[in-house]
């Protein structure tokens, strides 16, 4: 029996679970000195001197440099691969910053040792003096005229426009009998993935660089090296080991990674570098940081004609790999699942004086998503419509779809998942529970949000990122190896950090190959071992390496049934394939399994005329779309309207993410995403305080959940294959974390619209649920 | 992550340790650590000596005296909060204590340890205010005893001297009702605001955590309680008198009208 | 304003680990955690933060779980450590592992280990808990992957197991 479809346990785990996980910090080397970078304190200075001197001399020092002494290194500074338009501005981001700083946590200097503390204890006596600036760290006041400018090539800290128009908009605004305008405000996340960074790397004497880094891109990296520091990408493997957790922000290419290679080049010995917390809340990426400003055109009972979007995106100090492209992944999607006649979106990118922004969970789509399932609400309301009505009045139902925003969403139904949740919710029992308190004027109020969702993921189409000026493409290489006695290899080109590729991807091979999950190795995450891939991200492991896998396989299948049909002196078509073994029709004894074909293939005594030994396969996939899984997720909070607490009460999601090949890791990629969009909904946020410091520095007051702040999940499916890949698969990655963010908002708001309040900002804390109480109350 | 230098010392005897204090210049006391290290950790505290008391058992106990409870400086707060005399008899401080850091915290954590750091968010100070507690002290001095009233100075400002040691804590075993709400948004996080409730005669005892420098008798409500208010209109005079600052976890404005509702749900519930 | 101190000198300790007696000279500054990880190889407890917040580097002292970046390893002289690598017995996973494996209480793993210990000492002191009795129980370690959905799951199942 086919073990698709089923929850497989997970070959991954027992490693972990007993402690043998090889995290970057666990890893070492013959010789290996620590570095310890020295960052700004201030958020926009200019650099008046910098002085190691101090720092050489202390104790277990091997070398301590000023950003302007290794410039010569990186002579184009730290890459952005997603120059969106003719107007950006690629400024230069070094890794370590020369003359001016331009935010908290910008690296000046970099001390090397003998020991980690060592390193810490020299940092200390570098001296830098700084002559601050003036900074601006607010999204919304960088651009206003008057702000600080962070690069002189940037007039107005501007980084770029773009537009996305179809339609006539401005016929269907002028002729809608209702328009809402809302504006809403994604406040800045820090990813914090619990493995902080860190990296460590070797140069041999005949200078081949290995870097061992805690990335999901593994392969990008290689060739970011090279074009960085100007090293033959042949002379480069980058390893991922085991790397705890990512969620966008390990995808990039880091100053740290670059500044250890030009360490360990200098000095002759492996150099390791780990990120302390405090220091990951300042040089790791962030995500979100945008103004949404967003209109719908409707009828009068509330169906949707056209909508307009007005982003202003931060970028934060300097453009990361995919910093610009970020906002605009969620281009397509502020109609969400709505069929609608005319669409209108334009983004400005900004510099601020705050840490990069770039992919976190979800990268642009959870920001679309929460867009416009806000802004559906609030027609609903102007409308007098439920929020189920107003939804059903609006979905897309008949696919492929060719949405407004001129992309086609390949299947779903909208409404199977919409009756799904409201029948796992018992929708009207809750609701006849709200209206209980609302009569009994009850201290604890209950709100009841929706989010019905579709996304883009599965990244992506080569052409359409061609077309979007990103830098790569956005295939995938996977290769399947039968080894001669008989266990097979799967080489991947995307890389896991927590999802259970190595699992998952032994059932689709074991499926098409009929061999057992056991005897599947898999293999990723060295450039050295799997030279080929795009890595991963924006939820494409499993619709575009998954997709690749299968038909790798098929290609294994296919060279092994020549084998078979060779050797039983049969014709192939006259050959069944089951269960791993060949047979000749209407004569199932004359056989030979894959892993016989296999050792036939290597022995290479009878081949047919003209075929390769060996048994393997590679193939490169490159999607023809995206894939669109959707949903309908329901929230229920629990507000105590006296203090202001929200808490969540239940929390239902039904997900369509086409078939599924491993249940249980599938509704695990589900809770965890969530848990990151509700912890955007009621607790996360990184503050700036006037002089642009990061208040939120540390897990003391960046309040990533626990336990004990969650309810458990009830998850269930629908399932609308899709029709793009052999397996009808979707990415699954990110569904949860952009679906959940807005069902969560919608919830507090409906508990609190006995108050009159119809908009409150993320995170609703206490103190923001109190004045919105005290604001509706007039 | 890594501390900076110090010196250690391993104390034998509390007179041993008031000695080590006093050899040099900024020696701090180590007790269970949960206090001093984080702050260590980040570089915002650099002794230069450790005295560790970690091991001087015999100042971990409760122990009922009559009427009244005393609890050794290095009694854990994981023991406090399981520690049927005192749920019993003063079931405010096992309370408390279970509300404290985390299970790992309180493992390691020591009454004596944080009542010395005089944290104004942290939870039992105002939980001993409210009971009148009695500190006992150490030093190269006599033993002497602080009112919990007098103990508390400032943000990590106490009546603790340099070469002082806390040993002991005596409080009143508790005959009427009490309360401690701990206002915050993750479970393991520090008080945005909290307010112990203890009843007292003619009404109750009322004190604040992180309304201020230190802890904070809300003397308005207990005045207004003594005048015969009942416990929501006394509630509402809980921010007099008070400074509370501004952060993340809210503002001050924010802190001022949150204490009025905890207040009242303090009294209602150790009045109940 | 940095005031090294000469803060010289190491200071002996002998620890028993898994079991095991492990003596070794330590800076007074060596966090239990660094102990464990760099001066005897047991790299299983994983560091996440330097506010005592993420509970990845718990571990037991005396069978109580503790937080190693929260403890010097002076403090620990004398006592009983066990770490993740400790836990199983020979080849057959503690029922606490076998139940994150069964449950899919884990993804990235990084948090694993410290989540595991954290569990183990919880169920020691709450043998038969209710599911709002383990979130409280492990209010102490964030996990960023799994949402608990299932760590609460596999704690209640290793409850079960147990008993």
């Amino acid at each position: 029996m086919t073990s698709v479809g089923q929850s497989v346990l997970r070959k991954e785990d027992a490693r972990l679970l007993t402690g043998q996980g090889r995290y970057v910090d666990n890893l070492g080397a013959a010789g290996m000195v620590w570095a310890y970078i020295v960052r700004s304190p201030y958020a926009h200075a200019r650099i008046v001197g910098v002085d190691v001197s101090k720092a050489r001399e202390a104790d277990g020092v091997v070398a301590a440099f000023t950003g302007g002494e290794i410039e010569d290194a990186w002579p184009g500074g730290l890459p952005c691969f997603w120059p969106v338009s003719d107007d950006i501005k690629l400024v230069k981001h070094l890794p370590l910053a020369t003359d001016r700083v331009r935010f908290v946590g910008d690296g000046v200097a970099v001390v090397v040792a003998e020991s980690r503390a060592a390193a810490k204890d020299a940092a200390e006596l570098v001296e830098v003096e700084y002559e601050p600036l003036p900074a601006v760290t607010d999204v919304a006041e960088a651009p206003a005229d008057g702000a600080p400018q962070i690069h002189d090539d940037a007039p107005g800290n501007v980084a770029y426009t773009w537009s996305l128009v179809t339609g006539d908009v401005d016929k269907v605004f002028g002729d809608a009998e209702v328009t809402v305008k809302e504006r809403y405000r994604q406040q800045r996340l820090i990813p914090a993935a619990m493995e902080p960074r860190g990296t460590l790397c070797e140069v041999s004497a005949a200078g081949d660089i290995t870097v061992t880094t805690s990335t999901q891109g593994p392969h990008i990296l290689r060739t970011a090296f090279t074009l960085v520091l100007g090293i033959p990408e042949a002379k480069v493997r980058v390893i991922a080991p085991d790397v705890g957790g990512a969620f966008g922000s390990k995808l990039d290419v880091y100053a740290e990674d670059v500044i250890a290679i030009t360490l360990a080049r200098k000095l002759g010995r492996p150099v390791k570098w780990i990120e302390e917390r405090s220091e990951a809340c300042v040089a790791t990426i962030h995500g979100r940081d945008m103004i949404q400003e967003i209109e719908l055109a409707a009828t009068a009972d509330g169906k949707i004609t056209g909508v307009r979007t007005l982003l202003t995106a931060s970028m934060g100090a300097y453009l990361q790999a995919v910093t610009p492209g970020v906002p605009l992944l969620g281009a397509w999607l502020y109609a969400g699942c709505y069929d609608v006649d005319a669409y209108d979106f334009h983004c400005t990118g900004v510099f601020t004086n705050t840490t990069p922004t770039d992919a976190y969970r979800g990268a642009g789509r959870p920001e679309a998503t929460y867009a416009i399932e806000r802004a559906i609400e609030a027609l609903a309301r102007k409308v007098g419509r439920s929020p189920v009505e107003i939804r059903r009045l609006n979905f897309i139902d008949s696919f492929p779809a060719d949405i407004a925003s001129g992309l086609q969403i390949d299947s779903g139904d909208y409404h199977a998942s919409l009756d799904k949740a409201l029948e796992v919710l018992d929708y009207d029992a809750v609701l006849a529970e709200q209206q209980k308190r609302r009569d009994a004027k009850d201290t604890k109020q209950l709100g009841i949000g929706f989010s019905t969702y579709v996304e883009m993921c599965g990244l992506a189409p080569s052409r359409i990122l061609g077309a979007l000026r990103y830098g790569a493409g956005g295939w995938e290489s996977l290769s399947v190896r039968v080894l001669p006695t008989g266990t097979v290899q799967v080489m991947s080109g995307t890389t896991p950090h927590g999802q259970g590729h190595a699992t998952t991807f032994s059932q689709i091979v074991a499926d098409r190959l009929g061999v057992d999950v056991g005897d599947v190795e898999f293999l990723s995450g060295d450039t050295a071992v799997v030279p080929t891939g795009m890595d991963t991200y924006g939820s494409r492991s499993l619709p575009v390496g998954g997709v690749a896998l299968y038909y790798a396989s098929e290609k294994v299948v296919e060279k092994a049934r020549k084998i078979a049909a060779h050797l039983l002196e049969a014709s192939e078509d006259d050959l069944d394939f089951e269960a791993g073994r060949f047979s000749v029709k209407g004569s199932p004894d004359r056989g030979m399994t894959i892993q016989e074909t296999a050792f036939a293939a290597w022995a290479a005594h009878n081949l047919p005329e003209g075929l390769e030994p060996g048994l393997e396969a590679t193939f490169v996939y490159d999607p023809p779309n995206f894939s669109w899984p959707a949903g309908c997720h329901i929230a229920v909070v629990e507000v105590d309207t006296e203090t202001g607490d929200a808490r969540l009460h239940r929390y239902v999601a039904i997900d369509d993410v086409g078939n599924v090949i491993n249940p249980m890791i599938v509704d695990g990629q589900v809770h965890g995403g969530i848990v990151q969009g509700i912890a955007q909904a009621l607790w996360e946020e990184a503050v700036y305080d006037e002089s642009g410091n990061l208040v939120t520095g540390s897990l003391l007051n960046y309040l990533v959940p626990s336990a004990a702040e969650l309810p458990s999940f009830e998850l269930d499916r629908t399932v609308s294959p899709s029709p793009t890949n052999p397996l009808g698969v979707k990415g699954v990655g990110e569904t949860g974390a952009i679906a959940s963010t807005p069902a969560v908002v919608n919830a507090v708001v409906d508990a609190l619209s006995p108050y009159g309040v119809t908009d409150i900002d993320m995170p609703t804390t206490p103190e923001r649920v109190w004045r919105a109480i005290e604001a509706g109350r007039g | 992550m890594i501390p900076s230098p110090f010196e250690y010392e391993l104390a034998d005897s509390v007179e041993q340790a008031v000695e080590l204090l006093g050899s040099r210049e900024g020696a701090k006391v180590l007790a269970g650590g949960h206090s001093l290290l984080p702050m260590m950790r980040l570089r915002i505290a650099r002794p230069s000596l450790l005295v560790d008391v970690g091991r001087l058992h015999d100042l971990s106990y409760v122990r009922e005296d009559g009427d009244r409870l005393l609890i050794g400086a290095l009694t854990r707060y994981h023991d406090l909060a399981n520690d049927p005399v005192l749920q019993e008899r003063c079931g405010i401080v096992a309370h408390t204590a279970s509300l404290i850091g985390d299970p790992q915290v309180r493992h390691r954590g020591t009454i004596g340890g944080s009542i010395a750091h005089g944290d104004p968010a942290s939870d039992m100070p105002a939980v001993l205010l409210a009971l009148e507690a009695e500190l006992v002290v150490r030093g190269p001095g006599e033993e002497r005893t602080v009112a919990a009233g007098d103990f508390f100075r400032g943000v990590f400002d106490t009546a603790l001297g340099p070469q002082d040691v806390l040993t002991e804590i005596r409080l009143p075993a508790l005959a009427g009702g009490w309360s401690y709400l701990k206002f915050h948004r993750r479970s393991q996080d520090w008080a945005t605001v909290g307010v112990a409730a203890v009843r007292a005669d003619g009404g109750a005892r009322v004190t604040l955590t992180n309304m201020g420098a230190t802890p904070l008798r809300a003397a308005a409500v207990e005045q207004a309680l003594a005048d015969g208010a009942d416990p929501a209109a006394a509630a509402e005079r809980a921010a007099e008198g008070t400074s509370p600052s501004s952060d993340t976890q809210g503002s001050a404005e924010y802190r001022r009208y949150l204490v009025t509702v905890l207040v009242r749900r303090a009294l209602e519930e150790a009045l109940s | 304003m940095l005031t090294l101190t000469d803060g010289g000198g190491v200071v002996h300790i002998a620890v028993t680990v898994n079991r095991e007696r492990r003596e070794a000279e330590v800076e007074p500054r060596q966090l239990l955690v660094y102990f464990l990880r760099e001066q005897l190889g047991l790299t299983g407890t994983n560091v996440g933060c330097d506010t005592s917040s993420c509970g990845a580097c718990t571990v037991l002292l005396d069978g109580e779980s503790v937080k190693s970046c929260t403890v010097l390893a002076v403090q620990a002289d004398g006592h009983d450590v066990t770490t993740i690598e400790g836990l199983a017995d020979g080849d057959s996973l503690h029922p606490v592992q076998q139940a994150f494996h069964e449950q899919h209480a884990l993804q990235c793993g990084y948090c694993t280990p410290g989540m595991v210990m954290a569990v183990v000492s919880f169920l020691r002191e709450n043998p038969s808990p209710t599911e709002e009795e383990v979130r409280l129980g492990l209010e102490g370690n964030l996990c960023r992957c799994t949402g608990y959905h299932n760590i609460v799951k596999a704690v209640l199942a290793a409850a079960e197991a147990q008993r």
